[in-house]
């Protein structure tokens, strides 16, 4: 079975983990460096970058007010040429169809790409249960699949390891799977990417099934768009006779010509390119070009769970480009896998709550995984407002009917700010602080404070507040 | 004009001195201050960690304590930006249209110190003196929430004699974030460890913000590190003058100004 990150802590605990971890941090600080430099300088030429953002940001918000009509759109051009569309409401169903569709053609190893969905209804796993072997095709996602790893961010799954250990893997794990690593392979770039070139090519000749993501759906023509930066995404939609795309109902764009803002929008904003080097699009079947067979599974799990939060629906506009994650500080020190999903970093933070509901503890942390410093907020190309979702969602943690609650953080709560809305008794506890400011241990203090000692100081409380001073001296004129 | 101050309950209980250095400088410059002692805090914790009832209850106090004055200046980006950011929408949460309505009428009333003193008082030069090096930490609530853009950096550059350093990663969060330090003390303390290395790094002898919570976050990361670097609020750098001179127990810069 494929690791998953089923059970998984919650974030502050596992974050833990991330946080003492030198060599991930040392990955993942690299890695988020770089990304941010590149995408900082290739934004900084599009003088129009703000108002792409506005069109982006327009357009997906008219897909999700009318998604339902989209939606039948989309099924009725996909059927007219020549695919069949599939609905799945959760993650069960999602992987019964697909497995039917897999095992209906006979074959026992199929080739994956640009497939998140995936990872997120946890298909490998389902398909392994009846004997059928999924490859992942795209190098850094390959590299997770290989490692028996879990990704750590949207774009670059595999962020949080250097070329040393991805070496170490393709040696001992690519002859298991296939095509053995080179002899002598070192951890030099270019002969990494040919290992995995030769390993991957051969299954690319091979396979008779893929199953593939789509980054956009394209309703006015029934088309799916997949962007790559390696080809493999090519090789897998063209070479097959049998393409499964699954796709999150989200993914719609209205028209052909929207197209023309996202893309401008995704690279950019994702790697720091001009443009992707691959842009696929495929539409039904044609015949004797291409898969002979096409089935589209529109996939749900949560989707309309999301839509229907009225602050959080805008989570819903990501087109997946990962910006915020290399932004993000929290997301620097812990890498993605301390957020327990495929989608790590602020989008993960207020995705995966508006997916699954915020009423486990993994969650329900997740909203809490934020400084709300609010550096996401600038990125993103679809303008999501992530620390108005935080807050919201926060809300809904800290007093909806979510079964997790915070008693002894709402009693305090409750109680400090009934103190300070009697000015007697505010200026009676700030009177009391500074007496007992002698007292307050300074290296560690007790109880929940405690983990924020551990590297700090507590400043010196001092013996006058301002307001003693104030009484004392009415401002410093007596 | 009737101007008060919020001083905020940080400040009050922890940092006086900031405010008795607002009281100083707004005095200097013509300012006539008033403390209303109702005062407490502006509920921000609340509405952070997502108490919205409490949040409102304390804007509703607020309201009642400030609205007579014609401005209310407040030592701090992160406070003095809650009566814009979110009373209303805390208001709105408890469905309290005549709080929305008071909120929003006072809101604009509300400043922070930084942008009372370049935009309300419009000046620059504040007549300030201090011959030290420093460096400052631009806090995410100045950057985002309230914004004061580049007026914190006028007004330093403005002082005589001082040997201002730019911060290295500055726009980097400090990792206080309220409750966050308390919920996530592991990342909170790698954000923190990163942005008191930066501080050393500058070689400075004072760290400035407009933000004493921020403050005593890298703060209290210097002081347990053993590092003697200063950290004090913009304010109080401001507030000090040719006849106060250096402030005893910091070196004195090597600048033109200072030989
Ligand atoms: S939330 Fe925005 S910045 Fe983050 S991955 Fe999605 S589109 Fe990109």
């Amino acid at each position: 079975m494929s690791r998953t990150f089923v059970g998984w802590p919650a974030f502050p605990e596992a974050a833990v983990a991330a946080t003492s971890d030198e060599q991930l941090r040392a990955n993942v600080t690299r890695a988020t460096g770089t990304i941010r430099a590149k995408r900082a300088r290739l934004v900084a030429e599009r003088p129009d970058w703000e108002d792409l953002r506005d069109s982006a940001a327009a357009l997906k918000n008219d897909v999700l007010a009318h998604l339902d009509s989209y939606l039948l759109q989309v099924e009725q051009k996909v059927t007219a040429a020549g695919g069949a569309v599939h609905w799945a409401r959760d993650a069960a169903e999602a992987n019964r169809i697909v497995t039917d569709l897999v095992r209906a053609t006979g074959e026992r190893e199929i080739v994956k790409v640009k497939s998140m969905l995936t990872e997120e209804i946890g298909l490998d796993n389902a398909l392994e249960e009846v004997g059928i072997s999924a490859r992942e095709t795209d190098l850094a996602a390959a590299i997770v699949q290989l490692g028996d790893d879990l990704p750590s961010h949207v774009v670059v799954p595999a962020l949080h390891r250097n070329r040393a250990e991805i070496r170490d893997i393709f040696v001992r794990e690519m002859g298991r799977h296939g095509r053995p690593a080179p002899e002598g392979l070192t951890d030099d770039p270019p002969q990494l990417a040919e290992a995995a070139r030769l390993h991957m090519r051969e299954k690319f000749l091979k396979a008779k099934v893929a199953v593939s993501g789509a980054n956009f759906l394209v309703a006015e023509t029934g088309t799916a768009v997949v962007v790559e930066s390696e080809g493999n995404g090519r090789m897998c939609l063209t070479l097959a006779d049998t393409l499964i795309s699954l796709v999150g109902i989200e993914k719609i764009v209205p028209r052909w010509q929207d197209l023309e803002v996202f893309l401008q929008l995704l690279a950019r904003n994702a790697t720091g390119e001009r443009m992707a080097p691959y842009t696929t699009t495929w539409t039904g079947v044609i015949p004797g070009d291409g898969p002979q067979t096409f089935h589209l599974v529109l996939v749900d799990n949560g989707r309309t769970r999301a839509l229907a939060d009225e602050v959080g629906r805008q989570a819903l506009r990501c087109i997946r480009c990962g910006a915020c994650m290399n932004i993000c500080p929290v997301y620097e020190r812990t890498g993605g896998q301390a957020y327990g999903s495929v989608y790590p970093g602020p989008i993960g933070a207020i995705l995966n709550p508006l997916l699954k509901g915020p009423d486990d503890p993994q969650t329900a942390s997740l909203p809490y995984a934020s400084s709300l410093c609010g550096a996401c907020n600038d990125v993103c190309p679809v303008r999501i407002r992530f620390t108005d979702v935080l807050l919201e969602l926060r809300h809904q943690v800290a007093e909806g009917d979510a079964k997790v609650k915070h008693p002894a953080e709402k009693a305090a709560l409750r109680a400090v700010g009934a103190v300070m809305d009697h000015p007697a008794a505010w200026n009676a506890a700030v009177r009391a602080a500074g007496k007992a400011g002698p007292l307050v241990p300074k290296n560690r203090l007790p109880g929940p404070l405690g983990g924020w000692t551990d590297s700090r100081r507590t400043p010196d409380i001092p013996k006058e507040s301002f307001r003693a001073w104030w009484k004392r001296t009415e401002g410093g004129s007596r | 004009m009737r101007t008060a101050l919020f001083v905020t309950c940080l400040n009050d209980a922890l940092f006086p001195r900031s405010g008795q250095a607002a009281v100083s400088l707004l005095r200097r410059l013509g300012v006539e201050v008033d403390f209303p002692s109702g005062q407490s805090c502006c509920g921000q914790m609340h509405w952070n960690t997502g108490y919205r009832a409490e949040t409102a209850r304390l804007a509703r106090h607020f309201v009642d304590v400030f609205e007579g004055y014609d401005a209310v200046v407040v030592p701090s980006a992160s406070c003095g930006g809650m009566p814009a950011e979110a009373y209303a929408l805390a208001a709105e949460s408890v469905g309290d249209a005549g709080l929305v309505r008071d909120v929003r009428a006072l809101a604009p009333r509300v400043h922070e110190l930084t942008t009372y003193l370049t935009d309300v008082l419009r000046v620059e030069d504040v007549g300030a003196y201090f011959p030290h090096r420093v460096t400052y930490h631009p806090t995410c609530h100045s950057l985002r929430a309230a914004p004061v853009g580049d007026r914190p950096y006028r007004l330093l550059r403005a002082v005589r004699g001082i040997d201002f350093v730019e911060l290295p990663a500055q726009e980097e969060c400090c990792g206080f974030g309220g409750t966050f330090s308390v919920k996530n003390p592991a990342v909170s303390g790698a954000m923190n460890g990163d942005k008191a290395r930066h501080v050393l790094e500058t070689g400075a002898a004072v760290l400035a913000a407009v933000d004493n919570s921020c403050l005593m976050n890298i703060g209290g990361r210097l002081a347990r590190d053993g590092h003697g670097v200063r950290p004090m609020h913009l304010v109080e750098i401001l507030a000090r003058t040719p006849e106060d001179g250096p402030l005893p127990g910091l070196p004195v810069a090597a600048t033109e100004a200072n030989r």
